[in-house]
């Protein structure tokens, strides 16, 4: 949105401090490395479905392998990165190593939500091959809700159990709802959600071992907590109101 | 030619202005288009144009309506004269207090996402940087002539908060991390970051002293390890220094020869008989050694924690004579550490020694050859030591610490670019300046003493994030709007006890009154809480509570003396004045009370979610274990707890259920029937 008024006189600008030495920050383009080799798929290597924070950068690099027919690995092929706008990538294209894999430091947009990345390549024969995988950035609140998640829900409603965070989910004669499950969560009104953490399981008839949290989270924690669990819901969620305003 | 032009110029004025009547009206139109200027421009203006665009985005909307009614025309301006805020973003942001606008994306018009202060309380150039008085998107977000700050990356956001929350914040991660690394990785020991209270940033730890390094280590080792002190150990801490290899060997001279040796730290070594190397192996998991020291195992993943060093390749570093008085007990060679003073037998330290020694790398030093060092190679040292300053974080004999041994970085945030020298193809601000400077500090010019730290890229971000904090709208702050630390504690338990207390370290993993770290439960209460009974049998043999824990409390072999001087001082000094520990029964309730307690338990308050009473048929596993809970816990301290646990302990998870008062007195009756077997529950 930014207007390139004076961009002819900037270029001067910018030629006159290059050559006094100074530097310029204006983009220069760099020619991109050229590929010899071809593979016919990429996969994943690690780094793919990762929860980061809104324009920052995710935890880990997303790390993309290239291999041929024959499932080897395949060194020195040219990978780009790709996504939805405001995300970047450090590097945004590169050359596979000699494990056949390219990693990526990985930037989220300004947006809460989903983002799809994408790494593509060409094949021997031109055809374009591609990879595909989502980001979640979490906003201020349901970076909040994420963290009360940690401490307080994910002992029982997190499937997975590993011995550094003992989950109780298979102890539990009712189980409770991953926060993921958006096929169930999705049908369930931010009251529905609010009602049940503030007041247990038995105020919407659930079960009682869901015990309420209403007297020991306050009300911005528990919108905070269903604004999270809305936004890591499989499949997504669309809040009803949300149709009806883009008419 | 000129006379020419002064005839057509004479002619031309005759023309307009000839006629009185002719120059009234040229006069009249020069005026009214010397006044269209203004309007024109005010018409022409970009916020015009990017309000205009947002009244068409809304247009075809559902929620369009209300959208315009909120919709005022016009710069708009929040103003705070006494923060300085004169931020005119609303006036082409239009959509940030628009709940509904969640699904665009298009900027300027995005809705803000929700924080705990609304953008009005504190304007946005607060936490975004730019120009809020600007009302030209270039002037408004990049750096001009007359302003250097341009708008702020988002991912450095949280430097905002940190401005006035001195303390951690929970919605600010990224903030707490920079803080904490800023602590622990000693930056603050070399760079002076002060507070606006007037005090200093302190560093987590001081790094070990290196008065009496040479009864511990040899010089083959430290040669290696200033080399590279991540080769030893990867989660190392201190930073590589990138010195040439004369320069190590002279400093490890220099340290070698600068070391006194210590009265009794190191002892001659116990029959190899008693040793057993499987022994070692158990015991080190018996006594919890991996709540604080991590090893590396086989797939080259860290296995532990990070209160002590990682102890990977031990055997490399440590001399056994030295190893041996440090398992039996620590506080002879340095006296502040946090390790307990475990009180081994000598069997068990024969044991761990030989277990300890064997996690050795046997190429580690096998390319360290070192002739013994001239009187010029450890003068060289001392000067290389003080030069880079290596007693900002060591205690060396003879070297004091070095004041003000780097920059200040108290007001980093708002230091000008134009005072900053940038490496080629790096962006011009602040954040690319710190960020590359962290990531490689002696890449700027040649001589540079900052060491390379091995940070990763979200750590940089954070340290980053943590120094944009330290500028000078945080410095100017009026102090009704500081957020400060709470005052941290330096509680000491008093007499005998307290020595006891400070041998076995029990505030490395224990809080006590506001001192002592969060591996463990806060015991500021632990007197109202249990009996003494149980208390001396806990010391004695202490059995886990909470099945699901990898993190437990070692046996430390203490004396029946020992045991009740520290159970006679827990239970009269750690006491809630909240409530009288005698104010209730032990046992003696009703068996329809202890029923009904029963019935609650199980059906309207589903405590087995949680919690196991019937070892058979409960499987919670998130709180502690009831079965004994009768011969473990006071009553009146049972029955406050289920009326509101966070008022004891602040911070416990387990949910207030606004329970009457009958309810809690029926399940405290419950609870105290519950007594245990006598036997062990458990053979697993």
């Amino acid at each position: 949105m930014i207007r390139k008024r004076f961009s002819p006189a900037l270029n001067i600008l910018c030629l006159a401090l290059s050559l006094a030495g100074t530097g310029c920050t204006r983009k220069t383009m760099v020619a991109a490395p050229s590929a010899s080799a071809f593979g016919s798929t990429i996969i994943e290597s690690s780094g793919g479905k990762q929860i980061g924070a809104t324009g920052a950068m995710l935890p880990q690099p997303w790390v993309v392998q290239l291999n041929d027919d024959q499932g080897a690995a395949v060194a020195g092929a040219q990978v780009s990165f790709g996504a939805s706008a405001g995300v970047s990538f450090d590097p945004a294209s590169g050359v596979t190593d000699s494990s056949g894999q390219l990693s990526t430091s990985v930037t989220l947009g300004g947006m809460a939500g989903r983002y799809q990345l994408v790494a593509s390549a060409v094949s021997k024969t031109q055809k374009k091959i591609e990879l595909k995988t989502e980001e979640i950035a979490l906003d201020y609140q349901s970076r909040l809700g994420r963290l009360l998640d940690d401490r307080y829900c994910s002992r029982c409603h997190d499937p997975e159990s590993t011995p550094e965070r003992v989950s109780n989910y298979d102890n539990l004669k009712v189980k409770p709802h991953a926060f993921t499950e958006g096929d169930t969560l999705n049908k369930m009104s931010d009251a529905d959600l609010a009602a049940i953490i503030g007041h247990g399981g038995p105020a919407l008839n659930k079960s009682p071992l869901m015990p309420p949290y209403g007297y020991s989270l306050s009300k911005t924690e528990i919108q905070a907590l269903i604004a999270y669990i809305r936004i890591i819901s499989d499949p997504p969620y669309q809040a009803p109101g949300m149709v009806y305003a883009q008419k | 030619m000129q006379t020419s032009l002064v005839t057509r110029a004479i002619s031309l004025w005759k023309k307009l202005f000839g006629d009185p009547l002719r120059a009234f009206g040229v006069v009249s139109a020069l005026l009214l288009a010397l006044l269209a200027v203004a309007p024109a421009k005010h018409h022409f203006s970009e916020w015009r144009h990017y309000q205009k665009g947002y009244l068409r985005l809304i247009q075809g909307r559902g929620d369009a309506v209300t959208l315009r009614r909120h919709f005022q025309g016009g710069i708009q301006q929040i103003w705070h004269p006494e923060l300085g805020v004169t931020d005119r973003c609303s006036s082409c942001h239009l959509g940030l207090k628009e709940a509904s606008l969640t699904d665009v994306s298009l900027q300027p018009y995005r809705k803000h996402p929700v924080i705990p202060h609304p953008p009005e309380q504190f304007g946005c150039v607060m936490c975004h940087r730019g120009q809020g008085a600007a009302t030209t998107v270039t002037e408004a977000h990049s750096s001009t002539l007359a302003w250097e700050q341009p708008i702020l990356s988002a991912r450095y956001i949280e430097s905002g908060c940190g401005q006035c929350h001195r303390a951690g914040v929970e919605g600010t991660p990224q903030l707490n991390e920079g803080r904490a690394l800023l602590a622990r990785y000693g930056c603050v020991q070399c760079h002076t970051i002060k507070l606006p209270e007037g005090a200093t940033m302190r560093s987590a730890q001081d790094a070990p002293s290196l008065v009496h390094i040479a009864d511990k280590t040899t010089r083959e080792w430290i040669f290696a390890w200033l080399k590279d002190p991540q080769a030893y150990a990867a989660s190392a801490t201190m930073p590589n220094f990138k010195l040439k290899d004369e320069d190590v060997r002279d400093i490890s001279a220099f340290l070698i020869a600068n070391s006194t040796p210590l009265q009794g730290d190191n002892a001659p070594p116990i029959s190899q008989k008693i040793a057993h190397p499987a022994a070692g192996t158990s015991l080190y998991g018996e006594s919890f050694c991996a709540s604080c020291h991590a090893v590396q195992n086989a797939a080259a993943n860290l296995v532990g924690g990070n209160v002590g060093p990682e102890l990977t390749r031990i055997g490399n570093k440590a001399k056994p004579e030295w190893l041996r008085v440090w398992l039996r007990n620590p506080r002879i060679y340095d006296p502040k550490t946090e390790m307990p003073h475990y009180r081994f037998t000598d069997r068990q330290v024969a044991s761990l020694e030989s277990f300890l020694l064997a996690k050795a790398d046997s190429d580690f030093l096998a390319n360290v050859h070192l002739d013994a060092a001239t009187p010029e190679q450890i003068t060289h040292g001392k000067s290389l030591v003080m030069e880079y300053g290596c007693a900002s974080c060591h205690e060396i004999a003879g070297i004091r610490k070095p004041e003000n041994f780097a920059p200040e970085l108290t007001r980093i945030g708002s230091k000008s670019t134009s005072q900053l020298i940038f490496l080629k193809g790096m962006q011009h601000t602040l954040p690319d300046y710190i960020a590359g400077k962290i990531r490689q500090p002696r890449a700027f010019a040649p001589g540079l003493k900052m060491p390379q730290y091995s940070f990763t890229p979200t750590q940089i971000d954070a340290l980053t994030t943590a120094l944009l904090a330290q500028n000078d709208f945080a410095q100017a702050m009026p102090p009704s709007l500081a957020v400060t630390a709470p005052p941290g504690s330096h509680y000491r338990p008093a007499g005998k006890a307290g020595q006891i207390m400070n041998d076995l370290a029990c505030f490395s993993c224990h809080a006590i009154n506001g001192r002592g770290g969060d591996m463990a439960p806060d015991l500021t209460w632990e007197g109202s809480s249990v009996q003494r009974k149980w208390l001396e049998d806990f010391f004695r043999n202490p059995a886990t509570l909470r099945p699901a824990l990898i993190r437990r409390m070692p046996k430390f072999n203490l004396s029946n003396e020992d045991i009740a001087t520290l159970a006679d001082y827990i239970m009269t000094v750690y006491q809630t004045p909240e409530f009288d520990r005698d104010s209730m029964p032990e046992a003696g309730y009703s068996v329809a009370q202890v029923e009904q307690g029963r019935q609650l338990f199980y059906s309207k308050y589903a405590c087995q979610s949680c919690h196991i009473v019937d070892v058979k048929a409960d499987k919670g596993y998130i709180g502690p274990t009831l079965t004994a809970v009768g011969s473990r816990l006071n009553a009146a301290w049972v029955y406050q707890w289920l009326k509101n646990p966070q008022a004891l302990r602040p911070g416990n998870i387990e949910p207030n259920r606004n329970m009457s008062d009958e309810e809690a007195m029926s399940l405290t009756a419950f609870l105290m029937a519950q007594k245990g077997s006598g036997k062990k529950e458990s053979k697993k």
